[in-house]
């Protein structure tokens, strides 16, 4: 890597620190508003908990945007999917998962788990191979063949797991809360933000630690020049694509918890989120979707504390105000 | 023969079998009081009638302009729930109707151009994802905003007396059907369906509608020659957002009813969505020929799927694949394979072969 010093580049700018600013910055805004320290507290952590769910489910989708320029509308199918197996392997495994012991329900939720991510994966890859590749750099057919493959998809799971809502009760381990002092932090909300924040330090090692991340970073930049290079550009894309789709069915297991419920609209609802997420970051950019994850999850709780009203229509305000700021997102993805 | 040319802006069917099949579509609405007099079977018609306008004025958008917007069923939204508040809060009058329109086509018109200048001087997709969120975003907000909308219950309102069922316009019966305020709404919505329908085809074939479809075909070549895309985007946008309004005003007058499943829920947007694409996309003609055939579908298909289901009792999984309910699954198969295969849809097959 040396050897690229030869070039008179710029120098890296390094990170832009502002949008970094403005999480502490809206948490701090929100202070002075609620009533009480502990239920500040507790909002904050909700919130965070919130953006780390979404965020899990929107960086597959902002990264393939980002590499392949490719906006999958049915990144939402690939969400409930994975929460309706987890569910599948879930039932059957209830008597573990409600068992007062960490590792019966560590026995009943890694295979869960696991079971999501792999169908969400292959369904990832199914969807890359036989429903986007022909139309690879067609905008207007690809969210076309997408929604159609939404469609498909929803129905699919109206076909095999049936119509109706199915309740879903979370790992006995991970029900109630924690109580500090007159603080209450429940207990799945600190387990979704570990989670969280572990895809996004493992993501973020990949992409700038190893040598697939380095491809995929210049692949975002400029693809041809790697595939000039001498790289299959295109294997990269699958990996993504499939690692994306994986990434959905996790966070639809784990979404599907928090609401204790699972149902085959979920993925469309949590797909509105999604967008204004990917929005707020700068399409394809991940930092970016990270940041705008977290924002939109303290806004939407600390507004639905104060007015319950309007708390669903704060994520648009919040996608307005940004993209006043800053027309292309947080962080623009430099060729877009 | 002018007149026919005049009133179809020069661009005729094209296709014998198109021809006859719009012409059957035509007659068939215009004496649909007269030629199915049932409830159900009228319902249907003007239902119809409503969807015809409302998926052209899509596909001024989708398949004219090369734009797709999921805030379409906003503006139809719109349309519906500003007669409806107006019913309700001014009362039935012929005046309270009109400032209902009014106030909803000028709604409709400023936030479409907020919308349009916000995100249409990016990509398709950008302005694809913005309206997604704002139209479920306003979907929410009328469901919440209970007081003025009645919430998810909706509005039912009454319409002047001469609209209303019980009202005799006619002292006689003509070819055996009363003539109420039943069948005086319904031509009420055909005839605005048709007008507009009519007006959209003239857009589309004016100049300015052949500068859509060039921007439509290369953006980069039509500013060059020195139109600006944002420009022509951003009337297209407002002109079908219109539409969407006078479609949902129509559709509003008829049922005496608004609520979000009727009007603004996004299962209806899918449905447009199949509606101009399994028609065909771009061709106008292809809105009436699909909305048509979706409508009866799904009001007739279903039985029909019944009847296979009860027939494949017993076998597993086959059931549940034709369960009247799964209707979608298959026009979701059918839109994905029509957008490769033909994606001008049915129209565009049946001027292919002539």
């Amino acid at each position: 890597m040396s050897a690229t010093k030869t070039s008179a580049a710029p120098r890296d700018p390094g990170i832009d620190k502002i949008p970094l600013a403005l999480i502490p910055l809206v948490a701090l805004v929100a202070l002075p508003l609620i009533p009480s320290l502990p239920t500040w507290v507790t909002l904050t952590v909700a919130g965070l908990a919130m953006g780390m769910m979404i965020f899990i489910m929107a960086s597959g989708l902002t990264l393939v945007f980002g590499l392949m320029d490719v906006m999958n509308f049915a990144h939402g199918a690939f969400i409930t999917i994975g929460a309706f197996v987890a569910t599948s392997v879930l039932i059957p495994l209830a008597r573990w998962s409600d068992a007062d012991s960490l590792w019966m329900n560590l026995a009943a939720m890694l295979p869960a788990i696991l079971a999501a991510m792999a169908v969400a994966g292959a369904l990832g890859w199914f969807f890359e191979r036989v429903i986007i590749k022909p139309v690879y750099g067609q905008h207007l057919k690809q969210i076309l063949i997408t929604m159609g493959g939404l469609i498909v998809a929803e129905q699919l799971i109206h076909v095999i797991w049936g119509p109706d809502i199915i309740a879903l009760p979370k790992p006995m381990t991970l029900r109630g809360s924690f109580i500090l002092g007159d603080i209450a932090i429940g207990k799945y909300r600190i387990a979704a933000v570990v989670v969280g924040l572990a895809v996004f330090a493992a993501m973020f090692l990949v992409l700038n630690r190893t040598r697939v991340g380095l491809l995929i970073r210049a692949g975002v930049e400029d693809g041809e020049m790697v595939e000039a290079l001498g790289y299959r550009i295109r294997r990269v894309f699958i990996g993504v694509f499939i690692a994306g789709s994986a990434l959905a069915g996790l966070g639809g297991v784990m979404w599907a918890l928090y609401q204790e419920t699972v149902s085959s609209a979920m993925g469309m609802q949590v797909m509105i989120l999604i967008f204004i997420v990917i929005i707020i970051g700068g399409l394809g950019s991940v930092g970016g979707c990270f940041i705008g994850a977290l924002l939109v999850g303290l806004v939407a709780n600390y507004v639905g504390f104060l007015a319950p009203k309007v708390a669903l229509g704060s994520n648009i305000l919040l996608m307005v105000l940004i993209l006043l700021w800053r027309p292309q997102g947080l962080y623009p993805v430099a060729k877009r | 023969m002018s007149l026919v040319q005049r009133a179809l802006s020069g661009d005729y069917p094209r296709s014998r079998v198109l021809a006859v099949a719009l012409l059957l579509i035509l007659v068939g609405l215009a004496l649909a009081p007269f030629v199915f007099p049932g409830t159900r079977s009228l319902n249907v018609a003007a239902k119809v009638c409503v969807f015809i306008l409302l998926v052209a004025s899509y596909d001024l958008l989708l398949g004219y302009t090369g734009i797709v917007s999921f805030a379409h069923t906003m503006f139809f939204g719109i349309g519906a729930y500003g007669i409806a508040i107006a019913a309700t809060k001014l009362g039935p009058t012929w005046g309270s109707l009109a400032l209902g329109c009014v106030a909803a086509l000028l709604c409709s018109v400023v936030l479409s151009l907020v919308i349009g200048l916000l995100s249409l001087r990016v990509k398709t997709i950008f302005f694809a994802m913005i309206t997604l969120a704002v139209a479920s975003f306003f979907s929410i907000l009328a469901s919440q905003l209970s007081d003025f909308t009645g919430g998810e219950d909706g509005l039912t309102f009454k319409l002047p007396v001469s609209l209303a069922p019980g009202t005799k316009l006619l002292e006689t019966a003509v070819f055996g059907v009363e003539i109420n305020g039943k069948v005086l709404s319904y031509y009420i919505v055909f005839f605005g369906a048709l007008f507009l329908f009519l007006a959209l085809l003239r857009i589309v074939n004016s100049p300015f509608g052949r500068v859509l479809q060039a921007i439509r075909e290369n953006d980069f070549r039509a500013e060059a020659i020195g139109y600006r895309g944002v420009v022509y985007r951003s009337v297209a946008n407002c002109l079908s957002a219109l539409a969407a309004t006078a479609a949902g005003i129509l559709y509003a007058i008829w049922l005496r009813y608004a609520g979000p499943d009727t009007t603004l829920s996004l299962d209806i947007m899918i449905d447009i969505l199949l509606m101009v694409v399994i028609g065909g996309m771009g061709t106008m003609y292809g809105a009436a020929i699909g909305a048509t055939l979706f409508i009866i579908a799904q009001n007739y298909l279903q039985d029909l799927m019944k009847l296979g289901t009860d027939a494949a009792a017993g076998i597993p999984l086959l059931p549940n694949l034709i369960h009247p309910d799964r209707w979608l699954l298959w026009l979701g198969i059918l839109f994905i394979l029509s957008v490769y295969y033909f994606p001008t849809g049915i129209v565009g097959r049946l001027r292919g072969v002539k």
